[in-house]
Formats: structure tokens, sequence, C-alpha cells
């Protein structure tokens, strides 16, 4: 469902990534790994649009472009989380994951100004869709809490929340799991998995955990330098010998 | 008014004259904002509360050395004291909250120096000069003739100017060659980085802030030997944005282009536009000139791109 | 004790989500509404209803503006005496032109020409971000009010410039003008700002609202989930215009009298600026205590000196009020940045737990 094609994107001389091309199947869950520096958020990056290559093209449910601005990506159907937690900090859980919602709502502004009737119906309906999400990622103790206040790994579930929100076709995940311990490891994993089965989600993730990356992916994509090293199975690219060398490393 | 060459230039040269003057305040803010990341409001009121402290010691009898070594005094006292009560409980806070606090200072300096040496307006005499300098006349040429009376320069202005220059540099050398400097880049970048590397705030703040408060003086007795003393020095403030707009707010020379830009350019269109469209145009062109430069680069002429990361 | 929540279950979101959820609360709030509408009508005398109530409801919905744009959607901006101005110079403009039109008309039309003028002073804030956007709008608050300084179109071409609000009656009432009684001026103006509140918090607790706040909080991140930065930013602007503008016109016409562009300049931007800082930025209630604080502590001022026996001059006391402003700002941003709305909030937490310590 999406194909990105030649991408190469740079920063003024710094090249971050150089005619990288690989596919997204979809449903399937894609892993996309490297070193730290390679170009993997940068490409995710491309993909939502917030980041113009300078070559390269990506299609994406059979339309083809090379620049999209972010809001249309939204709007397509690609939702995204973030390395450093962009939550907004101002708000409560179930405020910020309501914010998911804004697409879909419709009421105008006279509508909201009266707020009884058309309005809060509205509210109402899309309350109910949060609060499915919020029970699916068992984040009920928290919905009226300044999201500021919250621990990192609670921060991330309500920003995997946000994007399901949207109901994406397309979900984009940058380290999800990073700076969490093992039980929360394996909470995520399992939502990530249910988001694919259960909503039919396809994901694309950045990953560092190689045992989270092999159990979940489908197909992993291996970059390094900005480069595309492997593409292809958790197992084919784990034998790779150029992977091994870059970034896997060897067991003592 | 006639359109001519020399009257022109003598507008113009007026115009640039001024700006330095504004470049001078605006370097104010560009030593603060550089060195702390803090946008300070209040440099207008340093300005007005140096003048006033200087004129006001003045009366009192001090000689005028003297007087200006108090306030010096006084002004670094001032940032201590800045440093201490407002900035230090507000580090790390977000920009908009820093703004803020710094428009309080503004209000405590304009009361508490209009409460201490009152709210008249004074005369402030550096003993400079003020009259005309001529150049480029033509005493032989005919009446009619634009060049006879050649160019008039103001000479106060010439040596404000002159004054600005040297303290300009001497600022600019200072933030590139020396160890201190480098400290203050640091601190502007990232506050939490900066301690982490061993960085003072506390002293790093109280030397910006004592540096900005000299400038105050020296903007002070400039703009109060022009205007007097009264509390619109302090509205000098505001015209300084105008200037750091154009000139970028961490840019030494961006504020001394910054400022010759604005302070020509206002005189240009008073005097030349004025007239057609009822006058008092200086009011708000200068900032109407920042608003279309930043509609088309939004971080000013000298500014660095900011490229947001996420 | 008396703050329990206890037996009271929320059954519907409705309930959830309504202004005031807690049962407590929404008693207060109607003791509040009928000591507004009957008890100060009936008791308090004209001083108070002309120099504290009156002045109180104007600040106030000027405050909610300047709070929607700069406090709910993080666009700081320093022209609100311009666009005030708009407002007040607008409705003057429509009530000449059109004598027979309803004062409730002219000030809504006002609103909206004031919210035309915002939309185009805001289309620089997709560019500029931050203080660059203050400047921005300096730029629309020194323009403005030169605009209405020089071109004599605007006052009518009158001779002295300075020009009185025509008298104009609700229901058989004086409203404006000289024959306009306080009582009659105090309870229209309750009226119509309590609209106009209830509007904003409805605004600002639906999908609006929270576009405005995710803008502010990231507006990077706002983008990625859909919210269209220009628009929202330009809605912001629109709105809090809107009231600002009507805020001007209730100045002009309702409390002052007359309408004159030195009431709107760069002191009145930075005034409303403070009620939203120290009543508490991105909040309704906010809006109105800040408005409140800036009424009453000049009085205040004016007052405990003579109480505790002290004498003053009068420049030392308006020395002394620049003095205590700049303390508040600084005192409030330090110890609590979200204003006296926030105090409230701990206050009343504290109270849900009272007598007991936790």
């Amino acid at each position: 469902m999406l194909e990105v094609r030649g991408i190469s994107l740079r920063f003024g001389r710094v090249q971050a990534i150089g005619n990288v091309s690989f596919d997204i199947r979809r449903g399937e869950i894609r892993s996309i790994i490297g070193p730290n520096g390679a170009g993997k958020t940068s490409m995710l990056n491309c993909i939502n649009g917030f980041y113009q290559p300078q070559e390269g093209t990506i299609s994406y449910l059979g339309k083809t472009r090379r620049a999209m601005r972010p809001h249309e990506a939204a709007r397509r159907g690609i939702a995204r989380t973030f390395q450093n937690v962009a939550l907004f900090k101002g708000m409560s859980t179930l405020d910020n994951i309501m914010t998911g919602r804004m697409m879909k709502m419709r009421s105008n502004l006279l509508a909201q100004a009266l707020y009884w009737g058309p309005n809060q119906r509205e509210e109402i309906e899309h309350r109910k869709r949060c609060e499915a999400i919020i029970d699916f990622l068992e984040i009920q103790a928290i919905r009226k809490t300044p999201v500021g206040r919250l621990p990192y790994g609670l921060q991330k579930r309500v920003e995997l929340a946000r994007a399901l929100a949207m109901e994406p076709t397309l979900l984009l995940l940058d380290e999800p799991m990073a700076g969490m311990n093992v039980e929360e490891k394996e909470d995520m994993c399992r939502f990530i998995l249910d988001a694919n089965e259960q909503l039919g989600t396809t994901i694309a993730l950045i990953e560092h955990d190689m045992g989270v990356v092999m159990d979940l992916s489908d197909r992993v994509v291996v970059l390094d330098h900005g480069e595309k090293l492997a593409d292809g199975t958790p197992a084919e690219v784990s034998a790779d010998q150029g992977v091994i060398d870059a970034y896997l490393g060897v067991a003592h | 008014m006639d359109l001519t060459l020399p009257f022109f230039v003598e507008v113009l040269i007026g115009g640039l004259l001024t700006g330095v003057m504004y470049a001078l305040v605006a370097l104010g803010f560009v030593l603060v904002f550089k060195a702390s990341g803090i946008f300070n409001f209040a440099q207008g009121a340093m300005v007005l509360f140096a003048a006033l402290t200087y004129v006001g010691l003045l009366e009192l009898g001090t000689g005028a050395v003297l007087a200006f070594v108090l306030t010096a005094l006084v002004m670094v006292l001032l940032a201590v004291a800045v440093e201490r009560v407002v900035l230090r409980p507000l580090v790390n806070q977000e920009p908009i909250i820093l703004f803020m606090a710094t428009i309080g200072i503004y209000y405590v300096l304009d009361g508490f120096g209009q409460m201490l040496w009152g709210s008249d307006i004074k005369a402030l005499d550096l003993g400079i000069a003020s009259d005309p300098m001529t150049f480029l006349a033509r005493p032989d040429a005919p009446e009619g003739d634009p060049w006879k009376y050649g160019i008039m320069v103001n000479r106060f202005d010439l040596t404000a100017a002159a004054v600005a220059a040297v303290l300009v540099l001497a600022l600019a050398l200072f933030f590139q060659k020396t160890r201190i400097g480098r400290a203050l880049r640091a601190v502007a970048d990232d506050h939490q980085a900066a301690q982490s590397v061993g960085i003072g705030l506390p002293a790093i703040w109280v030397i910006v802030w004592s540096v900005a408060g000299l400038v105050a003086l020296v903007s002070g007795l400039a703009w109060g030997s022009k205007l007097g003393v009264q509390f619109t020095l302090a509205l000098i403030t505001l015209k300084a944005l105008p200037v750091l707009i154009l000139g970028g707010f961490t840019s030494v020379p961006g504020a001394i282009v910054g400022g010759l830009i604005v302070g020509a350019g206002e005189k240009l269109a008073e005097v030349f536009i004025g007239p057609l469209v009822g006058g008092a145009i200086e009011d708000w062109f200068a900032y109407m000139l920042a608003m279309l430069v930043l509609l088309v680069r939004p971080q000013g002429l000298f500014g660095e791109r900011i490229i947001e990361r996420i | 004790m008396l703050y329990r929540e206890a037996g009271q279950f929320k059954t519907s979101y409705a309930a959830d989500a309504a202004i005031f959820p807690i049962r407590q609360d929404r008693i207060a709030m109607l003791i509040l509404l009928a000591v507004a509408t009957v008890g100060v009508p009936l008791w308090a005398d004209e001083y108070w209803l002309t120099s504290i109530f009156v002045p109180f409801l104007v600040f106030a919905t000027a405050a909610l503006g300047l709070n929607i744009l700069t406090g709910y959607c993080g666009q700081l901006s320093l022209g609100t005496g311009g666009f005030m101005a708009t407002g007040a110079y607008a409705a003057y403009k429509l009530s000449t032109a059109f004598p027979s039109m309803s004062i409730v008309v002219v000030l809504l039309l006002a609103g909206l020409i004031t919210a035309a003028v915002g939309v185009v002073f805001g289309l620089p804030s997709l560019r500029i971000k931050g203080f660059y956007l203050a400047v921005a709008t300096l730029a629309a608050q020194f323009f403005l009010l030169w605009l209405f300084n020089k071109v004599a179109w605007f006052t009518n071409y009158s001779p002295s410039g300075v020009i009185s609000a025509p008298p104009r009656t609700v229901a058989g009432y004086h409203v404006t003008g000289s024959a306009a009684q306080p009582v009659v001026k105090y309870l229209f103006l309750l009226g119509f700002v309590g609209v106009l509140a209830l509007s904003a918090k409805n605004l600002v607790r639906s999908r609006t609202g929270r576009a405005w706040m995710a803008i502010r909080d990231m507006d990077i991140a706002a983008e990625i989930i859909g919210i269209r930065p220009l628009w929202t930013k330009l809605l912001a602007f629109s709105v809090s215009s809107f009231y600002i503008g009507i805020a001007g016109a209730m100045w002009a016409f309702v409390y002052t009298g007359s309408v004159e562009a030195l009431a709107f300049d760069i002191n009145r931007s930075f005034q409303v600026l403070f009620m939203i800082i120290i009543g508490g930025l991105g909040s309704i209630l906010g809006s109105f205590l800040g408005a409140a604080f800036m009424v009453l502590l000049p009085i205040l001022l004016n007052r405990a000196p003579q109480l505790l026996g002290i004498r003053l001059a009068t420049d030392t006391v308006s020395h002394l009020e620049f003095i205590v402003f700049g303390v508040l700002i600084v005192f409030f941003l330090v110890v609590e940045p979200h204003g006296l709305a926030r105090l409230w909030a701990i206050g009343k937490e504290k109270l849900r737990l009272w007598p007991f310590p936790h």
C-alpha cells in the first residue's frame, strides 16, 4: 500500500537519506532498524509529509507524490507517534485522545458556541470511541490527568491512543518502547499486535530492541548512514552479513 | 520642501544617525537574548532608570564623572537584583513567561524611578554641542542652488554615533574572542546543558545584565540628551523591536544594520511620504516594515533559520 | 466536609463533560447569578455600579477575547488596544449611519467588523511565531490608532475630534447616552457578557478549543493530527477580535460615553495582557478574576494609605500602582504562572479534603 522509491533527503550538506526504496504491504508490521543516525526517523518524517525529500517519490494508496503537507497525510489515514513524546502537555489524557478525533468532527462554530444540541451529541459520540481506545490500552485511571504529569511510559501509551483515535490505515511508530522496562514492553507489544490484528492497521515501526523486532515484524528493512542495507523477513535480515557487521554484532 | 539631492542626503544622514542610537538600545536586547534567551523587555526602563539616576545625581551636586561611575554601579546592582529575584526562580520556563516577567520589571523600574527622581522632564547636558556641522557647502554658488549651504549634520548625533560604533565593536569582539563570550553563547543555546558542563548560570546572568545595564546607561545618556529625560524614553524600547526583527535577535552587526534601516526608513518616510497622508507616519512605519520583512523571512534579515526537529 | 463529591456519580458522558460537574459548584454558581442579577442592582450604589461593575464587565470581555488568542491558542498579541478602538469606531459609524439599528445589533456588527480586521493582522501568524508575532500585532496597534486619529471620516468630521456615543435604548430603557441609568447599564452588560462568556466556554470545551490548545502546546504535532494551523490560528484571531471589538464598543458606548483613540493606546494592550496573566492564561474564570483584580487594585491602592493614616501625593500613588503591578506580575509568574484561576482550583481541591489534612 505504500512504496517509497529513490528517496534522497539532504539538510544543507548533510545527506540524511540516499536513494532508499522499499515498500510496505497492507496489513503487515514492517520494522525499520539501523544504528543511530541512520535516517530512520527522517524516513518516517518523509512518509508523513513533515520533511520534503529532494529526490524520489512516495506512493500511497495508489497516488504518487513527492511532497505532502502533514495534515494532508493525516487526512489520508497516516498517523504517527514520536521518539520524544509529542503530546499536548497542557491538556488531559482524554482531551489529547479527543484531538485525534478532530478530523472526524463536523460541528460548525455556532453549534459549538451553543453546545447543547448537535455539538453535544457529536462530542458524546466521539467520547465513546475514545473510551473504547482507553479501554483497549488500559489507561482508564489517568483519563483526566494532565499528560505533563504522567510518567514517560504512560505518556507513550497515551500517544499511541491518540494515534489510534485517528482510525488510521497506516500507523508509523517511532521507538514506541524506548525507555520502558520488560513488563511495559510486553504490554506495548501486545497492544501493537492487537491493533494490527483486530483493527487491521498496517504498522511501520522503528525499534532498537531486536527481540521485539524479530518477534513482531513480518518484514524488516535495515538502514545505515542513510542507505538501505537489507530488506526481507526477520530471519533473512538477521542472517545477512552486512547487517551483522554494521549493526547486530555477534554474541561472544 | 524640495526634493533636492542635498536635502535627501541630509534627511538620510539624520535618519542614519538616529538609527545608530536605535541600534544602541537594540544592542542591550541582543546581549541579554544572545546570552540567556530572554527577551528583556525591561531594557527600555533600564535606559530610563539609568538616565534618571545620572541626572538625579547631577542635581544633587555630584560631578559628571562620579555620577557616571555611581550610576554604572547602580546598574550592576540592579543586574544582581534582577538575577536573584526574577531570573533564578524562572530558570527553564518558557520564553513567553520570561518575557512577561521582564514586562513586570519594566513596570517596577518605571514606577520606582519616577517615584525616586520625580516625573518632570529633565534636561541632560553632556557637554557635547548639538550645533549643525556643514559639509560640502559651496558658499560661492548663487542663491537657489541647493548645494549652497551644503549638507548639515548635527554634531551631537555624529558624536553619539561614533561612541556607539566603538561600543558595538568592543562588544562584538568580546563575544567572539573571549572565554566568557563563549560561555554566554552556550547559555543562550540551552540553560540546562550549559549548567551541566559547569557554567555557573547566576554569574553569567549577572555579567550579562550588568553589560546590558551599562549599554542602557550609554543609551540613556545619548537619548536623554537628545530628547530630555522623560518617561517616553522607555517607549524607545518598543521601537527597538522592529530593529531586532530586521537585524535578528542574536546578531550584534544585525542590530546595527537593523537600526540604520529603521532610522533612515522612518525619517525618509516621514519627510517624503508623511505630508501626503497627514504626517506622523513615524508612529507605525517601523513596525509595518518589520512585519513585511517577517512575512518574507520569518527569522528576520540576519536571524538563523530555525529548523524544527521532532 | 462541605465540598464532598461522595455520592455524586456521573452516569453519562454528558454529565461528566458539564461545565459544573459538582453539585456544590452548581449551587454556588446559582447563588452568584442571583446576587449579580438581583442583589447588586438592589444594594449597590451608583459609585460601585459605574466605577466598578461596569468597567469590570467591559474589561472581562476584553480579557476573554485576549485569553482566547494568547491563553488558549498561544499567540501573543499586543494589539488589544487597537482592536478595541476598531470596535468602538465601528460601532460609532454604524450607529450614526443607521440610527434605528438596535444597540445589540450594533455591538454584534462592530464585533464582526473587528473580527475581519483581526483576521487581516493575524495572517502573518502562520509564518511568524512567538515574539515576532507580537511585533506584527504592535504594527496593528500603532497603525490602527494612527488611522483613527488621522482620518476624519471615522469621527464623522467632528471639529474637536472628541465624539460622544449617541443615546440608545433597549426595551424602552436608555442604555447609552447621558439619560442612561447605571443600573440599566449594568444589567444590560451583565446579560450581554453572560451570553458571551457562556459561548466562549462552550467553544473552548469543544473541538475548536482543543484545536487551539493543540496549536499552543505543540503546533507541529497538531498539524500531524490533521489540524490546519493557519485556519485554526485565524479562527482564534477572529473570535478573539470579535470579543475585543465588542469590549471596545462597550467601553465607548456604555462605560465612558465617548469615543476617543487615546483610551485604546499601548498601555491598554498591556493592561489587558496583565489581566489574563494574573487571572490565568487559558481559563475563562481567569479572565474574570484578572479583570476584577485590575479594576479593584487601583481603588485599593488609593484607599489603603488613607485607611492606614498615611498621606501620599497622587502621583506617588500612581507610581506605587506601577510598582505593585510589576511586583505582582513577577510574583505570579514565579509562584503560580497559571494565575488566580489555578490558585482557585487548588483552593477547591483543598476544600474537598477539609477538614481532613489528606
